[in-house]
């Protein structure tokens, strides 16, 4: 490990009022930023600064800093989540920039996510294609089958699982050149797709996601696969196929 | 599924794109099959290729499925573009490519270069061999065995007459024409069908069938004086358009399908080993004749 | 103020299938004209609004992030428990049952506690049916992994992402019924008061973060599911957002808050790093099952690695002090969190912490041991019966990358170190708290038609939560409990009708959320929220932390107090009411935390006993373990709110009965 060390920084930073309003990118310095600290950590540095001098501080989303909720959302030099691969923004360190560096940091870019402020997007649409068929329809009642009463190949739980790790960030959409959600909708129906317990309702939750999806206005997919290089958790591109397969299949029924 | 979404859904674009774009992969297998003739068959062979891919009705088929696809896969593709670009209204102020391919973010931009070429290469050569009445017919010259030479028309295999006598100056005069109509007393009284054809106006038989010279129009494009090597930089280019636009599309084709299993590798690897060979034996074509002597 | 825990009567195997058979209905053609609130949508909060919507109620579900997904349950990592006894090593609701209370130091209520291992089982059936990939093993089964505190395999798991796969399954379900329109989401919502009417429950004061627009809801019942208070410390490995607000404002409204003073500090995490820390991360409690916990065994050591001269795995076995393996020879280095934790601090306190920060406070998790063993079993599985120690080692970290990879990657990426090479860097950290708002057997606080489940309440897990039983608790409050103990109370407001949000109550309780955030924004002070939210930190975790004492916590109470009056006139508030403001978001939460902060003092003051989580160090015996005192506080300490000054509360008591339980000190050795 290399011991940590101060770095003095450039921030140039997309700054919003509000949803209406035209943002502008803003250029900030910040001195002596701990290279251990995480790129929020920075973050809140600047703001402390920021608030110190009584001006506004910069708005972002975040929550619990450890790479799961998927609330935070930076698109840093070019690159969703920032210069380094498998992780969120919150999970980015400051051991990955030089002193000197000037950081570009934009909101993610998206008609379907529209800027509410500063680096704060509405990523809404996500829920409204999870609620257009995302579920596997089982109400609550103590009386469900025994957990076990259905065998799961362990190769399908597996996939399964993976799929499931998607954290709903929308790095996928920011970084795709098309703003294509097909990786999020994708993981979904997989997890889905490959479980008993989903199979059923397959044919339906594939045609729906699918429809509310295009409704959002998100682009279509053209397989760049940078979706699957900058996702968080390393979603694989194989849950868009399953996806493209599962929905024609649904179509030719 | 409701009709609409065979073309609204964004899932079925992909798919319309990816067997039209498969199945024009096929047709450039074919294609450059018979261009290949050009370099390691002989100009009767290449000739009577064309005869047969002009007139035999499978092909004809073919021919306008691949049509329709050429004109499906662009507009598809342009309208996905369209919908790609309204979905991000603004642009990021700093990007890294470093995610994915240069070929994969420009496929757009890619397709417009071929569908350029495409439509620059008909006119240049499938017009002109359906069009033109001034494309040329394949002719042969022989000993008249009288120390002189004579212009002949080479007739196909279907043809009545093995060959056709041409004027002095290498042309189906209308002199000539009389000539036979006269010497005949009336019997044959000639004329020329469908560019190929001469055809006894008395009988309606069909006397002669010639070949169109493709052969020949194809080597003096790229052989002109002017504008020869401007056509072969030109032709060059546009292969290597297509190279990038098979290195993505090939693969991705099957990813849209929803193929992406344990032979995705394999579907990898020939699809760029065939996104670079068929766009290089492509190329070489026009570079051969340019500079064969 | 007599405090009724309604627990039913009739013997302990039976009272809550008693209990759910008495309880009274609410017929489905009612259901439509009865409106619920539910503030939160983690594990219990989503879980409750699904279940409340399902069944025919008008839900509506506020959470403050942008989506129910992202609520703070989605971090928890190594598993859930259930009394499956899928394993066949002698598990049972009952061992469960006692496990968790003892687990608890004997604080916790026998009947909650029992009914919580009775629907368990439940819990892991509802979430396979819901699509939750929990993990499995070859022949297609759910595979289980043990946990601290508990000698059998019990715990479900998916990978180390229990918590985000049951959230997401919960979040499905909540999502199918938002589709369905049975429960209206308000996302970017944050409850900012209870309204009363009549002494009910009526319905709360919500901000619309993204507007600023102070909106009033009605319903016929609230349901709090705001989580726990550790921010409280400003540094835990709680969500930046997780706070106290909804289950202060109620305890302001006349709810009680019991045992604040519970607080679980979690052995394992990564310590701290610098001062520009704003959280700290947990490593899974699991990786306990794999790695063994040591220091050296000679201070010089120590005082080399922490100056970077000597590396861990330079120091020989023999100078080596695998303390919790040395200290509790039969539970090793699975003790329970709370031992874990002293047991980390007492040897940091005595010089051999490893962690080069300013408190040099930091141990070992190695994994080198494990990485041997389970190389040795892959191989042997694999046909290979003399394997070569380099394919040992390469097949034991393939196979804590299959089990743990995700925390491996996630340390790395923190810390820069590699742990697959490495030891980690562990220090405890406050994770979760046992404390919270006073219900009684129904989930039901002291204010009628106000609700409390999940990490919110307190009612599970005693002095000290055993692992993987945080989400058990949740989804049974949830999915099992509150839907029949709302329903019983909804019983008698069928004839109610559509509640007014004109109402004087409404009035009123809408104009002191404004005036509070005006005064905020007008107070022109000049330190901002984060100031005096670290030090408040920093004055709970020195004085109301692992370990605590009459004189600390008096100087805390009194330091909290002064800590309050310069906060009220000196925090800045940048921005304004009617937009999208953190700030003052952070403001009004730091505001319930300092209150809040003073109460855990008095708490932990008036507790003179240690138990679980709470440790007094005048309570201990010869061997430094805690002692209790059951006969002095064998009881739940309820608070009452009594005005602006948090010294006026006033303590009420229920009395703890263990009726099944032989009452013992506990003993993990």
């Amino acid at each position: 490990m290399s011991a940590a060390k101060n770095i003095n920084i450039n921030l140039k930073i997309w700054r919003q009022k509000n949803a209406s309003s035209k943002g502008s990118m803003e250029t900030y310095k910040l001195d002596n930023v701990s290279t251990a600290s995480s790129f929020l950590e920075m973050l809140d540095q600047l703001n402390e600064q920021l608030i110190n001098e009584k001006k506004e501080p910069v708005a972002f989303d975040h929550d619990c800093r450890e790479g799961i909720c998927g609330m935070c959302s930076l698109y840093i030099n070019g690159r969703a989540h920032g210069p380094d691969t498998g992780i969120t923004t919150c999970q980015l360190h400051m051991r990955m920039f030089n002193d000197g560096d000037t950081i570009y940091i934009e909101p993610w870019r998206s008609k379907a996510f529209p800027v509410i402020k500063d680096l704060v997007v509405d990523r809404s649409a996500f829920d409204r294609i999870q609620q257009a068929g995302g579920f596997v329809s089982v109400n609550t009642s103590g009386n469900t089958i025994d957990a076990n009463s259905i065998p799961v190949p362990k190769v399908d739980a597996d996939k399964a699982f993976e799929a499931a790790a998607c954290i709903g960030c929308g790095a996928c959409v920011a970084t795709c050149k098309n703003g294509s959600a097909m990786l999020f909708v994708g993981a979904k129906v997989s997890q889905y797709a490959l479980l008993p317990q989903g199979k059923v309702e397959a044919t339906q939750r594939v045609l729906n996601m699918v429809r509310q999806m295009d409704e959002e206005g998100f682009g279509n997919c053209t397989n760049t696969g940078a979706c699957e290089i900058e996702c968080p958790k390393g979603i694989s591109l194989e849950n868009i196929a399953r996806m493209n397969r599962e929905y024609l299949k649904a179509s030719l029924k | 599924m409701a009709k609409s979404a065979l073309l609204k859904s964004s899932i079925v674009k992909k798919y319309w794109m990816a067997l039209t774009g498969l199945f024009l992969c096929l047709f450039l297998a074919g294609h450059l099959a018979g261009n290949l003739q050009l370099i390691f068959g002989t100009s009767q062979q290449f000739n009577e290729y064309a005869l047969f891919m002009t007139t035999n009705p499978a092909v004809k088929l073919l021919s306008y499925v691949t049509y329709i696809s050429i004109i499906f896969h662009a507009i598809d593709g342009i309208m996905l573009t369209i919908q790609n670009k309204k979905a991000r209204p603004i642009g990021y102020a700093k990007t890294d490519g470093s995610s994915s391919s240069l070929a994969s973010r420009n496929m757009a931009v890619l397709g417009t270069v071929i569908l350029v070429f495409i439509a620059t290469h008909m006119v240049n050569f499938w017009a002109k061999m359906h069009f033109d009445k001034n494309m040329p017919l394949v002719q042969k010259e022989i000993d008249n065995g009288m120390g002189g030479k004579q212009i002949q028309l080479v007739g196909t295999k279907d043809s009545q007459m093995p060959f056709m006598q041409l004027d002095q100056t290498g042309k189906l005069s209308k002199e000539f024409f009389e000539m036979i109509k006269a010497q005949t007393q009336g019997q044959y009284d000639l004329e020329v069908q469908d560019m190929t054809k001469i055809v006894n106006k008395k009988t309606g038989e069909v006397v002669f069938i010639g070949y169109k010279d493709l052969h020949k129009l194809t080597v003096d494009f790229f052989k002109d004086a002017k504008y020869g090597l401007y056509f072969t930089i030109g032709y060059v280019l546009a292969m290597l358009a297509l190279a990038f636009h098979l290195w993505h599309g090939f693969q991705s084709a099957f990813q849209s399908l929803g193929v992406n299993n344990k032979f995705t590798p394999a579907i990898k690897f020939f699809g760029r080993a065939f996104a670079i060979i068929v766009p290089l034996l492509f190329a070489i074509i026009p570079v051969f004749l340019h500079l064969k002597k | 103020m007599k405090l009724d825990s309604k627990i039913p009567a009739g013997p302990l195997k039976d009272k809550w299938t008693d209990h759910k058979n008495h309880l009274k209905l609410v017929a489905p053609n009612n259901r439509p004209k009865i409106d619920i609130i539910v503030v939160g949508t983690g594990l219990a909060g989503a879980s409750a609004a699904a279940s409340l919507g399902e069944m025919g109620y008008n839900v509506k579900a506020f959470c403050f992030q942008d989506s129910p997904r992202r609520a703070h349950s989605i971090a928890a990592q190594g598993g859930i428990n259930a009394a499956k006894n899928y394993q066949n090593d002698g598990d049972s609701i009952y061992r469960l049952f006692y496990d968790t209370i003892k687990g608890g130091d004997y604080r916790a209520r026998e009947a909650n506690v029992h009914r919580l291992a009775e629907v368990s089982g439940n819990i892991i059936d509802q979430c396979v049916a819901q699509g939750v990939p929990f993990a499995r093993e070859y022949g297609g089964m759910l595979d289980n992994r043990s946990f601290g505190g508990t000698q059998v395999q019990r715990t479900f798991y998916a990978a180390g992402q229990t918590g985000q796969q049951l959230l997401l399954g919960a979040y499905s379900a909540l999502s199918r019924q938002i589709g369905l329109g049975r429960v209206k989401m308000y996302n970017r919502h944050e409850m900012l008061d209870l309204v009363k009417v009549d002494g009910k429950a009526r319905g709360i004061i919500a901000r619309n973060l993204i507007t600023g627009e102070i909106e009033r809801h009605s319903a016929h019942a609230v349901v709090i599911a705001s989580g726990g208070y550790g921010n409280v410390y400003f540094l835990s490995t709680n969500a930046m957002g997780s706070n106290v607000t909804a289950g202060w404002k109620i305890h302001k409204q006349g709810a009680l808050f019991a045992n604040p003073c519970y607080v679980q500090i979690h052995p394992t995490c990564i310590p701290v790093h610098g001062t520009n820390q704003s959280k700290l991360t947990l490593m899974s409690e699991s990786l306990r099952n794999s790695g063994r916990i040591w220091v050296p065994k000679k201070k010089e050591d120590a005082e080399a690695i922490r100056a970077g001269k000597l590396k861990p795995t330079q120091i020989a076995e023999e100078d080596r002090d695998y303390y919790l393996e040395r200290k509790y020879p039969a539970f090793g280095n699975l003790v329970p969190r709370d031992v874990a934790s002293r047991a980390a601090k007492e040897v940091c306190d005595a010089g051999h912490g490893i962690e080069a920060n300013d408190t040099n406070e930091g141990v070992y998790l190695d994994f080198s041991t494990e990485i041997q063993t389970k190389g040795k079993q892959s191989a042997y599985a694999k046909g290979n019966h003399n394997p070569t120690p380099e394919e040992i080692t390469a097949l034991g970290k393939q196979w804590l990358e299959e089990k743990y990879g995700n925390l491996f990657t996630m340390y790395q990426k923190i810390t820069d170190e590699n742990p697959y090479e490495t030891p980690m860097k562990i220090y405890p950290a406050v994770h979760y708290t046992m404390g919270g708002v006073w219900v009684d057997y129904n989930l039901q606080s002291t204010i009628p038609g106000c609700f409390v489940a999940g990490e919110a309440n307190f009612s599970d897990h005693g002095a000290n939560r055993l692992g993987a039983s945080a989400l058990m608790q949740g989804l049974a409050d949830g999915y099992f409990v509150l839907p029949y103990t709302i329903s019983n109370y909804l019983a008698d407001e069928i004839r109610t009708g559509k509640i007014s949000t004109d109402s004087p109550e409404f009035i009123e309780a809408e104009a002191r959320v404004k005036d509070s955030i005006s005064k905020f924004l007008n107070n022109n002070g000049t330190k901002s929220v984060d100031y005096f939210h670290k030090k408040l930190g920093l004055i709970m975790w020195n004085k109301v932390g692992m370990g605590r004492n009459e004189a600390g916590l008096k100087e805390a109470i009194a330091e909290i107090a002064q800590l309050k009056e310069d906060f009220y006139k000196d925090v800045y508030v940048p921005g304004s009411a009617d937009e999208l403001n953190p700030e003052l978001e952070k403001v009004l939460r730091v505001a319930d935390f300092i209150e809040l902060g003073q109460l855990m003092a008095m708490d932990a003051l008036q507790r003179k006993e240690s138990c679980g989580g709470h440790f007094r160090e005048e309570y201990q015996d010869a061997e430094g373990e805690t002692l209790r005192d059951d006969e002095n506080f064998k009881f739940v300490g309820a608070w009452e709110y009594k005005g602006d000054d948090i010294n006026k509360e006033e303590l009420h008591k229920e009395e703890l009965k263990y009726e099944e339980i032989k009452i013992a000190a506990r003993n993990y050795k």
